[in-house]
């Protein structure tokens, strides 16, 4: 399956302030009831983004200055709690195709790589400086290199951690692993004789 | 003599099938458990896979079609799925029904060793048997159904060892509260937590299913304890259990899987069990949580770039900084769920509920994990102590810990409940607020319309008679 090699995100950013954003936050529950992907863009933050009588709130998301914002830049623990494919999906059907955060919890992040969304994160002063500078000039463009491992924006140039798994599969254009895990299959059914003894089954 | 290594480790290596481009391995899974919110965008080969329904399934009534077409759909589709792939199903109607985490130990399909994989985070609750077990998403769903493996990163072990004895009236769930309160939300990111200790090895099966099923709210992927004679004695004669000879088998290398004595770890911590009280959250992440008797937080008094957090959590939840906890108003209380939905949970609240009554205005539910709990709980007359109180006695199923049924909150209501996570919406309502508390401590709530110290609501002395 060849997929894009993604190299660098280019864009600019909206900045979500917070730590531990879970993932029932960024797509509350009632939401899961669906049997395609399909639609969920418009339901990402909707509890943040919207009443009890679905009037706009006061939120980066629904703030014109940020419309067309493709960068997400957020706290620590981002993607916490429910293991919800549908929170990255929901972001990813939104436009975005990146998240800077201080950290990621792991199955969120998983998820998110193998839908190509790259995720990197940043020191908290590096966090705070692009938010700064993001709120100050929301048209400043963003540049994730993901081969160096750096974001850029305007003078500022930042480090930015991705586990080097996740660096190579997403610039060699392998983010999502299926294909090669089906190449493995011999290998496998090997496994799963060695294994035998603890066949589950009544 | 071979190097010791931790269960972890010898799971992991026994399991790896190869090694990825990009460095990862691919990890054979024994078991794939699936439901229907996390599957039906996904399914494509099964192997090695069971199915139940458990988060949209209505707890106040099976008739079907649900009033909630979309929830019906997602019942049909999954039944569909099975019966076309040749999947085990644990249906309605088959007296199996019930959360996915309570179902596979149930049935003996948890083991000893084996990698099990979910499409829900609480999969983390299987490590009580010594399994490998954590939440994958929908992709990795289907990477399952098409490979049984998956790519995956191998985690650091940190091992938590809680020694000496709990106090009288802290449970379980104070246990792995208290640890998630130390450790923090994100404490365990890039870990699998090894639970040990005293306090462990007295546990039952059930107590240890509670306290690993919270791992990932610490930010671990999988937890997991030692398997020992008490998980041995949990499975035997489980319909997916081995028998006779297999059995012994099993039991003779279940034991030479768990962590060998010397091993080393990423990380050791040490918590005495006296120091665990009754713990209570008062924000909204499991890690804000204090003792019953502490008062909530004031933003003044956290640490400087904790502020805006507990800012926005006192803010949510509407109590007054630097006031006790107890006191504070419950309108729901919520039984149930994958943390401490167990029949364990039920006998025990029953014990203090009897002959109390819930306080006028609080509304309160009680949700059997599985078909299995709810038998065997009316089998004991237990549904009838909770029924007294007052308790609505419901069918099994996920309900109020995430709300995709229709058990929601409504408005800002506060519910006292024994889940696992007190976000911000989690129980249905954008504005509900949750305080996690262990099962006595909402039987104590209930019963009073407040967040109380069930050790004063039921008379428990705080200290253990020597």
């Amino acid at each position: 399956m060849a997929l894009e090699k993604i190299r660098q995100i280019r864009g600019r950013a909206v900045p979500l302030p917070g730590d531990d954003i879970d993932t029932d936050r960024i797509i509350p529950a009632r939401y899961l009831k669906c049997v395609t992907f399909d639609g969920l863009g418009d339901a990402l933050f909707y509890d943040e983004r919207f009443d009890e009588h679905g009037e706009p709130k006061a939120q980066p998301l629904n703030d014109p200055r940020f419309e067309g914002a493709s960068i997400l830049i957020s706290g620590s623990n981002f993607g916490c709690g429910s293991s919800r494919e549908h929170a990255p999906q929901s972001i990813a059907r939104a436009g975005f195709r990146a998240v800077i955060a201080e950290s990621f919890a792991e199955i969120f992040f998983g998820n998110a790589t193998t839908l190509g969304l790259v995720c990197m994160a940043v020191a908290p002063d590096a966090r705070r400086a692009l938010t700064e500078a993001v709120r100050t000039d929301p048209g400043l463009e963003i540049e994730l290199d993901v081969e160096a491992g750096r974001v850029r924006a305007g003078e500022m140039e930042l480090d930015a951690l991705l586990p080097p798994s996740a660096r190579e599969a997403l610039l060699e254009g392998y983010w999502d692993p299926l294909g090669e895990l089906l190449e493995g299959v011999p290998e496998v059914q090997a496994v799963a004789e060695r294994l035998g003894h603890v066949a589950a089954g009544a | 003599m071979d190097r010791p290594r931790s269960l972890y480790e010898k799971v992991w290596q026994e399991h790896a099938v190869r090694t990825l481009r990009n460095g990862q391995t691919q990890l054979f899974i024994d078991t794939h458990l699936i439901h229907e919110v996390t599957s039906p965008q996904a399914f494509g080969m099964p192997e090695r896979t069971y199915a139940t329904v458990d988060h949209i399934v209505p707890t106040h009534t099976r008739l079907e079609p649900f009033e909630d077409a979309l929830a019906d759909e997602m019942i049909r589709e999954l039944r569909k799925n099975c019966a076309e792939n040749g999947i085990r199903f644990f249906d309605l109607d088959t007296g199996h029904q019930g959360i996915v985490h309570m179902v596979g130990p149930e049935q003996g399909i948890t083991q000893p060793g084996t990698t099990i994989a979910c499409g829900d985070s609480h999969t983390s609750t299987h490590g009580a048997f010594g399994a490998i077990a954590f939440g994958i998403g929908t992709s990795q769903v289907r990477d399952v159904l098409a490979t049984q493996t998956l790519a995956m990163n191998e985690l650091k072990v940190r091992r938590i060892e809680v020694n000496g004895r709990l106090r009288p009236g802290v449970y379980a769930k104070d246990v792995i509260l208290h640890i998630i309160r130390t450790l923090g939300v994100k404490g365990g990111l890039g870990y699998a937590y090894e639970y040990a200790g005293d306090v462990f090895d007295r546990m039952s099966m059930e107590e240890r299913m509670t306290v690993c099923n919270m791992s990932i709210e610490g930010g671990a992927r999988c937890g997991y304890v030692n398997p020992d004679d008490t998980t041995f004695a949990y499975l035997e004669g489980r319909p997916y259990a081995p028998r006779g000879s297999a059995w012994d088998e099993a039991v003779a290398r279940w034991r030479s899987l768990a962590s060998d004595p010397g091993c080393s770890y990423d990380d050791v911590v040490t918590i005495r069990a006296e120091d665990i009280p009754p713990t209570v959250t008062w924000g909204i992440n499991p890690g804000q949580a204090i003792s019953i008797e502490q008062n909530v937080p004031t933003v003044e008094g956290a640490a400087e770039g904790e502020r805006d957090s507990v800012a926005e959590a006192l803010a949510h939840m509407k109590l007054t900084p630097g006031a006790p906890i107890a006191g504070t108003k419950v309108d729901v209380a919520f039984f149930g769920s994958c943390t401490n939905g167990r029949l364990s949970d039920f006998v025990e609240a029953a014990r203090y509920l009897e002959g109390h009554r819930v306080h006028e205005g609080v509304h309160a539910i009680a949700v059997p994990g599985s078909q299995h709990v709810k038998a065997e709980c009316e089998r004991l007359g237990i549904d009838r102590v909770f029924k007294a109180a007052g308790f609505e006695w419901r069918d099994a199923g996920c309900s109020m810990c995430l709300a995709m049924n229709p058990d929601k909150l409504v408005g800002d209501q506060l519910c006292a409940s024994t889940s696992n996570r007190n976000f911000k919406g989690r129980q249905g309502s954008p504005t509900g607020r949750t305080v996690l508390m262990s099962p006595v401590m909402v039987a104590a709530a209930a019963v009073t319309g407040k967040v109380s110290d069930a050790r004063e609501v039921f008379g428990v002395a705080r200290e253990a008679v020597a």
